[in-house]
C-alpha cells in the first residue's frame, strides 16, 4: 500500500447510474429511439398499431353471440346502441359444422379421437427424448387405424390390409431361405400385391360375415370443414413419406432411368400449381381409370394431393440425405452393407431425421393449400363459408366467417411452425 | 363395392374395374342411396342448415326421386358442385343425377351427351341495379361495371347482349352468388346479372330490397332442370316422370295433406293411376305402385315444393310466372299418365 | 435370354494376354446373374423399372381412350380455333368474344405473366425491407414485423386474397361516391387518381403524333401490335445510355492517366435526358386524366380490383417468406464481417449495403427462386377473385363451356410447366454469375 498523500486511500461510494441509463426511460431510448430514423419508424408503427386497434376491436367486442340471423344480429346491434358490430351469432350457431362438416354429430368422438391418437403415434417420432420407445409400435399400427376411426366400417378392412406387410414379410423370409435373398424380396412383394388387389377382398367379405365387428361407416362425402382439412393434410403427408423416400432414392440413384424418371416426376409435380393437380382429380382421374370405375371426389383429391405432396417430400428428404456426412456412407460401404441395409440402417434413420423439421413446413404447406379443394367445390372451411353465406338468414356475412377461418389455421400452423423450429435448434445442438 | 373406402382405395385397380356399369336404377337400389348433385349454395334452392341438412326447391327434386325409388327421402348423398364440376360428376357416375339449375341448352344435350328430363323452372337471364342510378332499361347500361358469375351460360348471353346492342361494358367475372351480392351492395359493380329467379333470391336478402329494381328486359331463356346420364333411358324415364308427377299432382290437386285420403280411390282415374290404384305405371318404371304416392309425400307437390322454398311467403319470395300451370297462364305442362 | 454367352471380350483378352496356356473356364451366363451379378443388375433393375413405367402409361392411356371413346369425346384441339364467346375485362391486346378460345387463352396468359411479375417484384422490395426491418434494434418495429410475417406466413394464402379483395370492396368508395354534388370521395394527387372499389385509376401515357402501331403476325390468334412510339423511345433511350457509358469509359481513362477525374455527371445526365425529352416533345407527350363519366371513370388506366388484390395478396404473402429467407441469410454471415466493416469505419447502413447484403445475397438467392416459382403458381388462385388470368379463361370459362378438360387441363399444365422451367432457368443462370468464383 502507498502512503502518498495524492493517492485515494478510501472508495467512494458507489453512484447510481445516471437516469437516463437505465429503467424504462433508457430502455425506450435505446430501443425506440435511437435515432431519428428509428424515432419516425416507432411512431408510425404506433399510430398503425393504433389505428388498427380503434378500428377492430369495438367490432370484436359485438353483443350477438346469440343472434339467431343476420336481420337479428342488426336488431341487437341497434338495440345496443352498438354501431357497426360483428354478427358472431353465425359463429356460435355454425362453429361444429366449420369444424367437423357434416360428419353425424353423435360420432363427433372418432375424428376428435383419430387426431388425438394422432399426437400420440407421432409423440415417440417427434419427441423421441422424452416418450419411452415402446409406443413405436402402436405409430407403425396407426396407419391402419386412422383411417378405420373416421370411416368406420368393419374392422377387418383396415386388418387385412395390415395383414398384406405380414404376408409380404412371411413370403420373403420362407422364400429367401428356399432361393436366395433377391428373389425373397421380389416373391415378397409379388405376394403382398396380390393380396390386397384379389385376395383380400374376399378375405374381408368372408370375415365380416363370420364375425361382422365394426363401427358405423361415415362416408367421405360428410367430411368437411376443418376435419377434411386435416384430414387431407395427415392422409396426404403420411402416403407421401414413403413414396418420397423412393423418389428421393432414385433421383440420388446411379440408375440412368431410374433417375430420369424421378427428376421429370418431380419437376412435374412442382412445376404445376396443385390447382390444376385438383382439376385433374375433379375431372380426369375417372378418365384415367378403367371404364366404370367410381370413386369419391374426396378419394380423388386425396390421391392428387398424395403425389403432388410427394414431390416437395423427395425433395425435402433428398436435402437430408444430401446434408449426411459422406463418412456416412462410406462408413455403410466399409461394413459390406448392401445398398438397402445401407440405406435401412444408417442412411435413412439419420437423413429422416434431419428431414423432420422440413417434413413438418410440407406438412403446413399442404394444409394451408388444402383450402384450395373449395375451388372445386368440396365444402372445407371456405367452402363452407360460402355455403353458409347462401343460407337466407346469414346472407350478407363476411369478416366474421373469414376472421374465424384464419383465426383456426393461424392457431394450428404457428404452433406446428413454432415446434418445427425448436426442433430444428434441438438437431443443431445435437450436430455439434 | 368394397366394404370400406381405404378398400376403394387399395383395389380400385383389380376389383371394381369388374363393377361396370349396370342400370344407374338398379345400382341406385344396390347402394341404398341416391347421389345427387346440387349447388355449393345458392338462397331458396339448395344449401345445407346447420344440422347438415339440404334444402332447396332444387333439392326437393332429389328427394321427391329417392323417395320414389329407395322409399325414403333421406336416403341420399348430396354433392356439391360449382360451375365447372358438375358435368364432369355426372358424366362420370359420381352422381346419378344433376339438379343443379342447368340451363337446357342444345350443346349440353347433345355435345356433352347429357339428357335433360324437364323443366322445373323456367327462368331468363335479368338485371338488377340500385333504384339510385336511376336506369330503367338495360340499353341504358352502356359503360357500366357488370357483376356475372362464372361458370354459366350468363357471361356468353352477357356478350351477345351487349354485342347486339352495340353498347360497352366492364365484365367483373365472380365465382359464386354470396361474393356477387357482397361486390354489387358494396357498389363494385353496378349492375348484377344472372337468373331473374337468383336475382330475386339475392335482393330479398338485402337490408333493403326496396333500394334495388330489377330491369324489364329479360335477355336469355334459362329453362332450368334436373339432368342425366346419356345412354341410360330407363334411369331418364323415372326421374322424368318423377318430376311430371309432381308437377300434375299439383295440377289434380294432390297434396300432401290430402294424398292419403286420395290414395284409397277417387272417380278421377288419372289420379289413380299416378298413385298406383289402378293401372301398372310403376311396374313400367322398374318400381313399386306407390312410388309416386311416395314422392309427393315426400314435400307435396310441385305448387307446395315452390311455395315452401322460394314462394313468396319465403324470404325469396318469387311469384309463380311463367312457373305456374299451364292452366293458370304458366308453362307447366306436364304429359298426361296414361 | 437363356442364350450361352460365349465370351466376355474384355476378360477374355485379359487373361489371354497374361497367360496363354491356362484358359480359365469360360463364365457361363445364367439367368440368375441377372440379379446376383452386380455388373447386370443395375441394367436388370433399370429396364424393370423402364417396363413398368411404360406399362403403367399404357394402362393409363388405354383406358382414358376407352373413356373417352364411351364418352363421345375424342381429344380433339380444335375447339381452340372456336369463337369463345365471353368478354375479358382486363385485356393487354385487342380481344373481343368473337376471337377464338386460343386468343382467349392467349390474353390470360398474359395476365398471369402481368401479375406474376408485378407480384415478384414488389414481393422481393417487401420482403427485403421487412426482413433487414426484423432484425433492427427498435423493439417495436422488430415486434411488429415478426407479426407481419407470423400472420401472412400461417394463413392460407387463398383466405389472404379473398380477404384483401373484401377489404378493397368493402372499404373504398363506390364511382357514384365521387358523384353530385356533396361527393363523399375525392380524387387524389391533384384530381389525377382516383382509387375506388372497382380499381385505382391512373393517369395513361398518351402521345398526340403517335406513330402507330406495327400489327405482327396478321391476323392469328397470336397477334400482337408493337407501339412504334415505343420503340423509338426505347432506341433514343438505349443510345442516351451508351453515349453516357462511352463519356464514362472515357472520364475512367483520364483517371488513369492523370489522377483527376472530370467532372462529367450533368453530361451524362444531359446525354441521356435531352434527346429523350426532345422526342417526347415532338410525339406530343401528355396525359390522360381519369374522368367520372356515366357508370364508371373513363380514360386513364383502370388497374381493377382484382388484379389489385391478387397482387397484394402474392406479393404480401411470398414477402413474408422472403423476409425470413433475407434474415436467415443475413444471419448467416459471421459477426467479423460487420466488425471488420465498422473497424474500416462504415456506417450502419452501408455496412449492410456494402458488406452485408453483398455477401447475403448468395445464400437467398436459391431459396428466392422457389419463392418466386410458388407465387407465379399461387397467381393461379386469381380464379378467387376473378382475376381472368390463364386458369381463369383456358382452364375456367372455355373449359367449363366448351367441355374438354382434357385438352384444356394439359394445356393449363404445359403452360405452367414451361413458365416454371423457363424462371427456374433464368434465375440459376443469374445464381451462377452470383456465385462465389472458387479458384
Amino acid at each position: 500500500m502507498s502512503d502518498k498523500a495524492y493517492v485515494r486511500t478510501e472508495m467512494l461510494e458507489p453512484r447510481d447510474p445516471p437516469p437516463s441509463s437505465v429503467g424504462p426511460i433508457h430502455w425506450i431510448r435505446e430501443n425506440l429511439f435511437a435515432t431519428w430514423f428509428d424515432a419516425i419508424l416507432t411512431i408510425l408503427s404506433a399510430a398503425a398499431i393504433i389505428g388498427l386497434l380503434i378500428e377492430v376491436v369495438p367490432w370484436l367486442l359485438s353483443p350477438t353471440w346469440g343472434g339467431t340471423s343476420l336481420d337479428n344480429c342488426r336488431k341487437i346491434l341497434a338495440a345496443a346502441n352498438h354501431d357497426g358490430g360483428a354478427c358472431w351469432g353465425v359463429i356460435s350457431e355454425r362453429w361444429l359444422q366449420m369444424l367437423f362438416g357434416f360428419y353425424p354429430a353423435e360420432l363427433y368422438w372418432r375424428p376428435i379421437a383419430a387426431f388425438v391418437l394422432l399426437g400420440v403415434a407421432l409423440a415417440p417420432v417427434l419427441f423421441s427424448d422424452k416418450v419411452p420407445g415402446k409406443l413405436l409400435y402402436f405409430t407403425a399400427a396407426y396407419p391402419f387405424f386412422f383411417p378405420w376411426l373416421l370411416w368406420g366400417g368393419t374392422i377387418w378392412g383396415p386388418l387385412a390390409a395390415a395383414a398384406g406387410f405380414f404376408i409380404g414379410y412371411g413370403v420373403y423370409v420362407v422364400a429367401s431361405r428356399m432361393v436366395g435373398n433377391l428373389t425373397g424380396v421380389i416373391a415378397g412383394i409379388l405376394a403382398a400385391i396380390i393380396w390386397w388387389l384379389v385376395l383380400s377382398g374376399y378375405a374381408v367379405d368372408a370375415l365380416a360375415g363370420i364375425a361382422p365387428i365394426g363401427i358405423e361407416p361415415v362416408e367421405s362425402r360428410k367430411f368437411g370443414g376443418f376435419m377434411l382439412s386435416i384430414t387431407i393434410g395427415v392422409v396426404a403427408i403420411g402416403a407421401s413419406l414413403p413414396l418420397g423416400i423412393v423418389l428421393a432414392l432414385g433421383r440420388q440413384s446411379d440408375l440412368m432411368i431410374v433417375k430420369y424418371l424421378s427428376v421429370w416426376f418431380i419437376e412435374f409435380i412442382r412445376g404445376v400449381p396443385l390447382i390444376t393437380l385438383l382439376f385433374v382429380a375433379s375431372t380426369l382421374l375417372n378418365i384415367f381409370m378403367p371404364p366404370g370405375t367410381d370413386f369419391d371426389i374426396i378419394l380423388r383429391v386425396l390421391i392428387m394431393v398424395t403425389l403432388f405432396a410427394s414431390a416437395y417430400m423427395a425433395e425435402v428428404i433428398r436435402g437430408g440425405l444430401a446434408a449426411l456426412p459422406k463418412g456416412q456412407y462410406e462408413a455403410a460401404d466399409a461394413l459390406g452393407l448392401d445398398y438397402w441395409k445401407a440405406q435401412r440402417l444408417v442412411i435413412m434413420p439419420q437423413a429422416l431425421k434431419i428431414s423432420i423439421p422440413g417434413i413438418v413446413s410440407t406438412f403446413i404447406g399442404v394444409f394451408k393449400d388444402t383450402t384450395l379443394v373449395s375451388i372445386i367445390g368440396l365444402l372445407d372451411p371456405l367452402g363452407l363459408s360460402n355455403a353458409i353465406r347462401a343460407d337466407s338468414a346469414w346472407n350478407g356475412i363476411v369478416w366474421e366467417l373469414y376472421g374465424f377461418i384464419a383465426l383456426i389455421f393461424f392457431v394450428f400452423t404457428f404452433s406446428m411452425s413454432r415446434y418445427s423450429m425448436y426442433l430444428e435448434r434441438k438437431l443443431h445442438t445435437g450436430h455439434r | 363395392m368394397k366394404k370400406t373406402v381405404l378398400f376403394g382405395a387399395l383395389t380400385i385397380a383389380g376389383l371394381a374395374a369388374g363393377a361396370a356399369a349396370a342400370g344407374t336404377l338398379d345400382d341406385v337400389k344396390a347402394r341404398g342411396k341416391l347421389n345427387c348433385g346440387v349447388t355449393t349454395g345458392l338462397v331458396g334452392f339448395a344449401a345445407p342448415d346447420a344440422n347438415g341438412e339440404w334444402h332447396g326447391f332444387d333439392v326437393a327434386v332429389c328427394r321427391a326421386v329417392a323417395a320414389a325409388v329407395l322409399g325414403d327421402q333421406n336416403a341420399i348423398e348430396f354433392v356439391p358442385t360449382t360451375g365447372k364440376t358438375r358435368f364432369t360428376a355426372l358424366a362420370s357416375g359420381e352422381v346419378d343425377m344433376l339438379a343443379r339449375n342447368t340451363t337446357w341448352t342444345f350443346s349440353r344435350d347433345v355435345d356433352l351427351k347429357f339428357e335433360f328430363v324437364g323443366v322445373n323452372y323456367y327462368d331468363g337471364q335479368g338485371f338488377m341495379v340500385p333504384k339510385s342510378l336511376g336506369v330503367s332499361s338495360a340499353k341504358e347500361l352502356d359503360g357500366a361495371t357488370v357483376c356475372i358469375q362464372t361458370g354459366t351460360t350468363t357471361e356468353l348471353n352477357l356478350a351477345d347482349f351487349f354485342r347486339s346492342n352495340n353498347i360497352s361494358y366492364e365484365p367483373v367475372p365472380i365465382e359464386t352468388n354470396a361474393e356477387a351480392q357482397q361486390q354489387y351492395l358494396a357498389g363494385a359493380c353496378d349492375v348484377y346479372t344472372t337468373d331473374a329467379s337468383g336475382l330475386a333470391a339475392t335482393r330479398a336478402t338485402f337490408e333493403n330490397p326496396g333500394d334495388h329494381v330489377i330491369l324489364p328486359e329479360i335477355i336469355s331463356k334459362e329453362p332450368l332442370g334436373p339432368l342425366v346420364r346419356h345412354g341410360d333411358p330407363e334411369w331418364g324415364d323415372l326421374v322424368r316422370w318423377t318430376l311430371n308427377a309432381l308437377i300434375s299432382a299439383e295440377e289434380l290437386g294432390i297434396t300432401s295433406a290430402n294424398i292419403d285420403e286420395l290414395k284409397k280411390g277417387t272417380n278421377n282415374p288419372e289420379i289413380n293411376r299416378i298413385l298406383g290404384t289402378e293401372g301398372k305405371l310403376g311396374e313400367m318404371l322398374g318400381l313399386d305402385a306407390d312410388w309416386a304416392y311416395r314422392a309427393i309425400k315426400a314435400n307435396g307437390n310441385y305448387g307446395e315444393i315452390f311455395a315452401k322454398n322460394i314462394g313468396e311467403n319465403t324470404p325469396v319470395g318469387l311469384a309463380r310466372g311463367l312457373n305456374a300451370q299451364w292452366k293458370e297462364g304458366g308453362l307447366l305442362y306436364s304429359p298426361p299418365f296414361r | 435370354m437363356n442364350r450361352r454367352h460365349e465370351t466376355r471380350p474384355e476378360c477374355h483378352g485379359d487373361f489371354s494376354v497374361m497367360t496363354t496356356l491356362t484358359d480359365p473356364p469360360k463364365e457361363q451366363f445364367r439367368l440368375s446373374m441377372l440379379l446376383y451379378d452386380m455388373r447386370y443388375r443395375s441394367a436388370t433393375i433399370q429396364v424393370i423399372a423402364l417396363m413398368g413405367f411404360m406399362l403403367l402409361a399404357a394402362w393409363l392411356i388405354n383406358n382414358t381412350a376407352q373413356n373417352l371413346a364411351a364418352l363421345g369425346k375424342p381429344i380433339d384441339f380444335g375447339f381452340l380455333s372456336e369463337p369463345a364467346g365471353y368478354d375479358i375485362n382486363q385485356r393487354l391486346l385487342d380481344y373481343n368474344s368473337q376471337d377464338s378460345h386460343l386468343r382467349a387463352a392467349f390474353m390470360g396468359l398474359l395476365n398471369t405473366l402481368v401479375v406474376a411479375v408485378l407480384g415478384c417484384a414488389t414481393a422481393t422490395i417487401l420482403g427485403v425491407i421487412i426482413g433487414v426491418l426484423r432484425l433492427s434494434h427498435n423493439w417495436l418495429v422488430s415486434r411488429l414485423m415478426t407479426i407481419y410475417v407470423e400472420a401472412f406466413r400461417n394463413v392460407p394464402v387463398l383466405l389472404w386474397i379473398v380477404f384483401i379483395m373484401a377489404i378493397l370492396i368493402e372499404t373504398l368508395p363506390a364511382p357514384r361516391a365521387f358523384r353530385g354534388d356533396n361527393p363523399t370521395a375525392e380524387m387524389m394527387l391533384g384530381d389525377s387518381v382516383a382509387v375506388t372499389n372497382r380499381g385505382v385509376y391512373i393517369p395513361e401515357v398518351l402521345f398526340s403524333n403517335s406513330l402507330g402501331d406495327v400489327h405482327l403476325f396478321g391476323n392469328s390468334p397470336l397477334r400482337f401490335d408493337v407501339s412504334l412510339d415505343l420503340v423509338v423511345i426505347l432506341i433514343v433511350l438505349g443510345l442516351g445510355l451508351w453515349v453516357s457509358r462511352l463519356i464514362k469509359i472515357r472520364a475512367d481513362r483520364i483517371q488513369e492517366a492523370t489522377g483527376d477525374r472530370p467532372t462529367t455527371w450533368y453530361l451524362r445526365l444531359g446525354v441521356v435526358l435531352v434527346p429523350l425529352l426532345v422526342v417526347l416533345w415532338w410525339l406530343g407527350f401528355h396525359f390522360g386524366y381519369p374522368e367520372l363519366k356515366g357508370f364508371n371513370f373513363r380514360g386513364g388506366t383502370h388497374l381493377r380490383n382484382s388484379l389489385i388484390a391478387l397482387w397484394l395478396a402474392l406479393s404480401l404473402y411470398t414477402a413474408a417468406f422472403i423476409a425470413e429467407i433475407v434474415r436467415a441469410g443475413i444471419m448467416a454471415i459471421p459477426k467479423g464481417q460487420t466488425e471488420a466493416a465498422a473497424a474500416l469505419g462504415l456506417r450502419p447502413r452501408r455496412i449492410m449495403s456494402l458488406v452485408i447484403l453483398p455477401q447475403a445475397l448468395r445464400i437467398i438467392i436459391p431459396p428466392l427462386i422457389s419463392n418466386y416459382l410458388n407465387l407465379t403458381k399461387n397467381s393461379s388462385l386469381a380464379i378467387a377473385v376473378g382475376y381472368m388470368d390463364i386458369t381463369g379463361t383456358l382452364g375456367g370459362i372455355t373449359m367449363n363451356q366448351t367441355g374438354r378438360e382434357l385438352e384444356c387441363v394439359l394445356l393449363l399444365m404445359l403452360v405452367y410447366l414451361l413458365i416454371s422451367l423457363s424462371i427456374s432457368a433464368v434465375m440459376n443462370w443469374y445464381n451462377e454469375s452470383v456465385k462465389l468464383k472458387e479458384r
